[in-house]
């Protein structure tokens, strides 16, 4: 089964079971949504939080939604919007009070690929909507349009982000074999 | 290998920690974490709207139904203030989750609370206090049903009849502790009782108490009476702190 229709499915149980079912959203979404937040701000414990704090605002959300709503929403560009938000607010307060990073800290005892930091260097080479775009389709898997509907830019401009930031990434990863 | 497959490649496992901080923060899961109390170490369980449990350990896992249960830390907000409202009894500012009680019983509660710690009520006191004089039964059993001891204290509630009577936490043998704990003297209480005495007057003052009142001064004059109907009519009034009545 694939991807889309197991999302099809998953939106009608919710609708039908809210509790009994949002365990198995986060399942199905909770590692694409983490990756994703995890390329894109480079930090394992900021994505751990946002990830945690998306589901919560997912979750009271739909407990306000009748069943009629849910069953027509497109739940994976919706979980990201939310998630791009919280993302966007919460850069806004870090970037208003001094913070304290311990460079070893990746915020878990959960082991990381060994490339992490190396992804990390590379696309903090990319602009923020190159990378934003990159990594919303190729990280976490979602479609142009739906990319569109999440960043709130055309799906020309996010074709030519994703374009851009893959032949910026391409160069890096040529240049780090030089060496 | 292409880039577009390398970064989709890229991504590990979602870290455990997530999908518990999801289900505690959604309330989906109840967090639990022992806390120390007089009566020996306690389990409290919480979720994002409060406190949602006292119980002892023994046998805690087979009482409890509803919810998963997950080891955590109780929420930032308030959970430095569930070990001071268990020494205190009394849940003072911290959130209490009495969804799952019926209305009736959490009236019944909320009476419970305001029973200061070192002092008693009887079952008829809290059915008055609740409008429901007549219904000191059903208060009985929405006591004994508290799901929060300890910070809803329902071990100061007591029979009128000298009886320490039942308690849900490890049985009476705990109410008692608890109560000499608090300084409440349970055998003053049981002497007073075998006589019949519920009320005590203070002769300076005119006005009557129940026996465990803090208003009711040490070293005080005292008057004994059977009810307050014997106390009015020799002229004593009713303490407006701790409303004697019945």
């Amino acid at each position: 089964m694939g991807f889309l229709s197991l999302m099809d499915d998953l939106t009608h149980a919710l609708a039908a079971d809210l509790d009994g079912t949002f365990p198995t959203l986060v399942e199905t979404m909770g590692r694409q949504l983490f990756w994703g937040l995890r390329r894109m701000s480079g930090n394992h414990q900021e994505a751990e939080d946002l990830t945690q704090e998306t589901f919560i605002r997912a979750y009271r959300a739909l407990g306000e939604y009748d069943a009629e709503r849910i069953r027509s929403m497109d739940l994976s560009p919706w979980i990201w919007t939310i998630a791009m938000n919280l993302g966007r607010n919460h850069l806004r307060d870090r970037a208003r009070r001094p913070t304290y990073v311990e460079l070893s800290d990746t915020g878990a005892d959960d082991p990381e690929p060994v490339d992490d930091a190396a992804w990390d260097r590379r696309l903090s080479a990319l602009s923020r909507e190159q990378r934003t775009a990159v990594v919303l389709r190729h990280v976490a898997g979602l479609g142009i349009s739906e990319i569109s509907k999440v960043t709130g830019r055309p799906e020309g401009t996010v074709k030519a982000d994703i374009h851009r930031g893959l032949s910026r990434l391409k160069e890096t990863m040529e240049r780090e074999h030089e060496h | 290998m292409s880039i577009e497959s390398q970064l989709a490649g890229s991504s590990g496992p979602l870290p455990r920690g997530v999908s518990e901080g999801v289900a505690l923060g959604t309330g989906l899961a109840e967090g639990y974490d022992f806390y120390e109390s007089a009566i020996g170490p306690v389990i409290v369980t919480f979720n994002p709207l409060g406190v949602s449990s006292v119980d002892i350990p023994e046998g805690f896992e087979e009482r409890h139904s509803g919810r998963p249960l997950i080891r955590a830390e109780a929420p930032r907000a308030w959970g430095m203030g569930i070990q001071e409202a268990i020494e205190r009894g009394t849940p003072g500012k911290l959130p209490v989750d009495l969804r799952h009680v019926t209305p009736f019983q959490e009236k019944v509660l909320r009476t419970t609370a305001t029973i200061p710690r070192g002092e008693v009520r009887p079952y008829g006191w809290v059915a008055y206090e609740v409008d429901s004089p007549r219904a000191v039964r059903a208060v009985g059993s929405a006591v004994a049903r508290n799901p929060i001891p300890l910070i809803i204290p329902c071990h100061r509630v007591v029979r009128s009849d000298g009886h320490i009577g039942n308690y849900s936490l490890g049985g009476p043998r705990n109410k008692v502790d608890l109560l000499h704990h608090e300084g409440a003297m349970p055998e003053m209480l049981e002497k007073l009782a075998s006589h019949r005495v519920r009320f005590r007057g203070d002769q300076a003052t005119g006005v009557f108490h129940h026996p465990t009142c803090h208003v009711l001064r040490r070293g005080s004059k005292l008057v004994d009476f059977r009810s307050s109907d014997e106390a009015e009519q020799v002229g004593f009034q009713a303490c407006e702190v701790c409303r004697p009545h019945g």
